[in-house]
């Protein structure tokens, strides 16, 4: 660390005010507090001071998502195992071997996402002349953890510059954006490239090239088979819990992330109102799914939605995200149940979206502000009216 | 009943006016800078579109059709006002614009200085004569359901106006690029809001 301070305030001159380098102040600015807690301190106005700035609690999320995607990792090594069986893969089943499968397919996009990511980050912050935002740091972790394993590696650089420049730069940088990053990135994958996002076969490495799999192998995710009706080949709930079944990189193990819910939750990152009332939403609307229950998705216990598909990864980590949700408190609970009803809605009554939390999200994403204007509305009525009695 | 219930929540969400066929855009571009005025401006919609659609069905029915006449009698079984639609169904909408007009004068001259020309500008909006036509082309069955789907437009164009002027409202904190300050933010936020009601898309009730 001391060797890494040295080194940093040897070259600092050049780029302050005046040195040779200080176009690329921005630049400098954005390593030297990524690494070191800045020394700024505020020479007027309030004083409070805290350690837990933008970086940290930014990096906070990332830790909890790395339970997420260590399983994920291994998950993608086990359902490529499981479809072609050892001749094919060479691989001998053990979890390590597993782990070492999945992890070398998923780095590749996750330096894609966060190359092609912070690299405009970067250069947007020179253009502008302004800090560098430290928000992509969950973005680019959040967007290959949501797609596919097999998707082409430019049309996830192509969705993360779509998904940074038009839902995030051009508000202004983290903190400004109406929708979610990730899932823009996301959503504009499956409306562009829908053959690559959806389907039976793009959850498993391997299997868009090769469709011929061991007998008895499916790559649908649960949601799939629930919307076909196919309620017979469902994986059974502890499965799904624990997460051994196909799907997009981090979201099929209710279990790693819990883990980083509890991070969340503990550190006070994520907000638990938004989860619990997401949580309660999506399954109060599968009981009343239960009650009408005209096809077989419908007669499915409720506490499946909350385990199927994204709806889990959906609530802790992006319904959550503190730019995109509702400000206000009374807000959050309205945005939270909102989401799980809608998540709940679109899976069961349309056929085309089986993931149908991430639409749900940007739905409400889109509505938050409204929400936050009628909040603050009905709390000013209410003084008002105090004031007067 | 469960019908009309699906019809509407069709014609809100998965049809929306403005989302779906970014139908009554310029209104929804330039009133759209506070969540009150829009609001105010999206009753005046709702409240149109309710009252023009069924009017615009009985007329195109019991007038204008081909064959609509034959209440007269047998002999005007052939006759097709079919040419005369676009410029009945304008003058329902407009004398129902002044209307309204009248109305919100009358009982919040505040709302109606906010809205200034573009209530009057309600009577050419595309959302509005867009409905009718959609009613006419789909060929609902009845009086109920025309209403229903004139009304559920009618909150579907609220809705996209009441979401987007409460995000401009948070954008103006925004620190925009100066090129796309104003008009242009408020397209893309457009474009971005399009994508999250594409969720709706394929929906089959």
């Amino acid at each position: 660390m001391n060797f890494l301070r040295k080194q940093l305030d040897r070259v600092k001159p050049h780029f302050e005010k005046g040195g040779k380098l200080s176009r690329f102040h921005s630049v400098f600015d954005g390593f030297e507090t990524f690494l070191f807690v800045p020394d700024k301190v505020t020479q007027r106005g309030s004083h409070i001071r805290d350690h837990i700035d933008l970086k940290r609690s930014m990096f906070t999320v990332v830790v909890a998502l790395i339970p997420a995607l260590l399983f994920g990792a291994y998950n993608i090594g086990l359902q490529h195992y499981l479809a072609f069986g050892p001749e094919e893969t060479g691989l001998d089943g053990s979890v390590t071997s597993l782990f070492i499968f999945g992890i070398i397919k998923v780095l590749p996009m996750l330096v894609v996402s966060y190359g092609v990511g912070l690299g405009i980050e970067f250069f947007t912050a020179q253009i502008r002349g302004h800090e560098i935002n430290e928000g992509y740091l969950v973005t680019g972790m959040l967007i290959p953890l949501t797609l596919p394993i097999d998707i082409p590696l430019w049309m996830l650089g192509l969705a993360v510059a779509f998904a940074v420049i038009i839902g995030k730069e051009v508000f202004g940088g983290t903190g400004m954006n109406i929708l979610n990053p990730a899932l823009t990135a996301r959503a504009f994958l499956f409306f562009s490239y829908p053959s690559w996002m959806s389907g039976d076969l793009v959850y498993v490495h391997g299997l868009v090239d090769n469709p011929d799999v061991v007998d008895g192998f499916s790559g649908a995710t649960s949601l799939a088979l629930a919307a076909a009706h196919d309620i017979s080949s469902l994986p059974s709930a502890s499965d799904m819990i624990i997460g051994t079944i196909p799907g997009v990189v981090a979201e099929t193990s209710v279990i790693a992330i819990g883990i980083g819910a509890l991070i969340l939750l503990v550190t006070g990152v994520g907000n638990w109102k938004i989860m619990f009332s997401m949580i309660a939403g999506g399954y109060l609307m599968g009981l009343l799914m239960n009650l009408l229950a005209v096809n077989a998705f419908m007669e499915l216990p409720a506490y499946y939605h909350l385990i199927m598909g994204g709806f889990m990864f959906g609530a802790v980590f992006m319904a959550t995200d503190p730019v995109t949700a509702a400000q206000t408190e009374t807000g959050k609970w309205i945005y939270g149940l909102l989401i799980g009803i809608l998540t709940v809605l679109i899976r069961v009554l349309n056929p085309a979206f089986p993931g149908g939390v991430m639409l749900a999200i940007l739905l409400m994403n889109v509505f938050a502000p409204l929400i936050d204007h009628y909040v603050v509305e009905a709390g000013i009525k209410r003084r008002v009216k105090r004031a007067a009695a | 009943m469960e019908n009309l219930l699906s019809l509407f929540t069709r014609s809100v969400f998965i049809d929306n006016m403005v989302f779906a066929y970014f139908l009554g855009m310029c209104s929804y571009l330039a009133v759209s800078k506070t969540v009150k005025t829009s609001v105010g401006l999206g009753f005046a919609v709702v409240f149109v579109l309710t009252i023009t659609v069924p009017i615009n069905f009985v007329i195109e029915n019991y007038l204008l059709k081909r064959g609509a006449l034959t209440w007269l009698g047998e002999g005007f079984a052939n006759v097709d006002l079919g040419f005369l639609t676009f410029l009945v169904f304008i003058a329902v909408i407009a004398s129902m614009v002044q209307l309204v007009e009248m109305i919100i004068e009358k009982f919040s001259p505040a709302l109606y200085s906010s809205l200034g020309i573009f209530l009057p500008l309600i009577a050419v909006n595309c959302a509005i004569l867009g409905g009718s036509l959609f009613m006419k082309e789909r060929e609902y069955a009845n009086l109920a359901e025309a209403t229903v789907f004139g009304f559920g437009s009618g909150v579907g164009f609220l809705l996209a106006i009441a979401g987007i002027a409460a995000i401009r409202e948070k954008v103006r904190y925004s620190n925009v690029p100066a090129p796309l300050r104003g008009l242009g933010i408020t397209f893309i936020i457009t474009g971005l809001m399009g994508i999250a009601f594409m969720s709706f898309m394929g929906i089959k009730l």
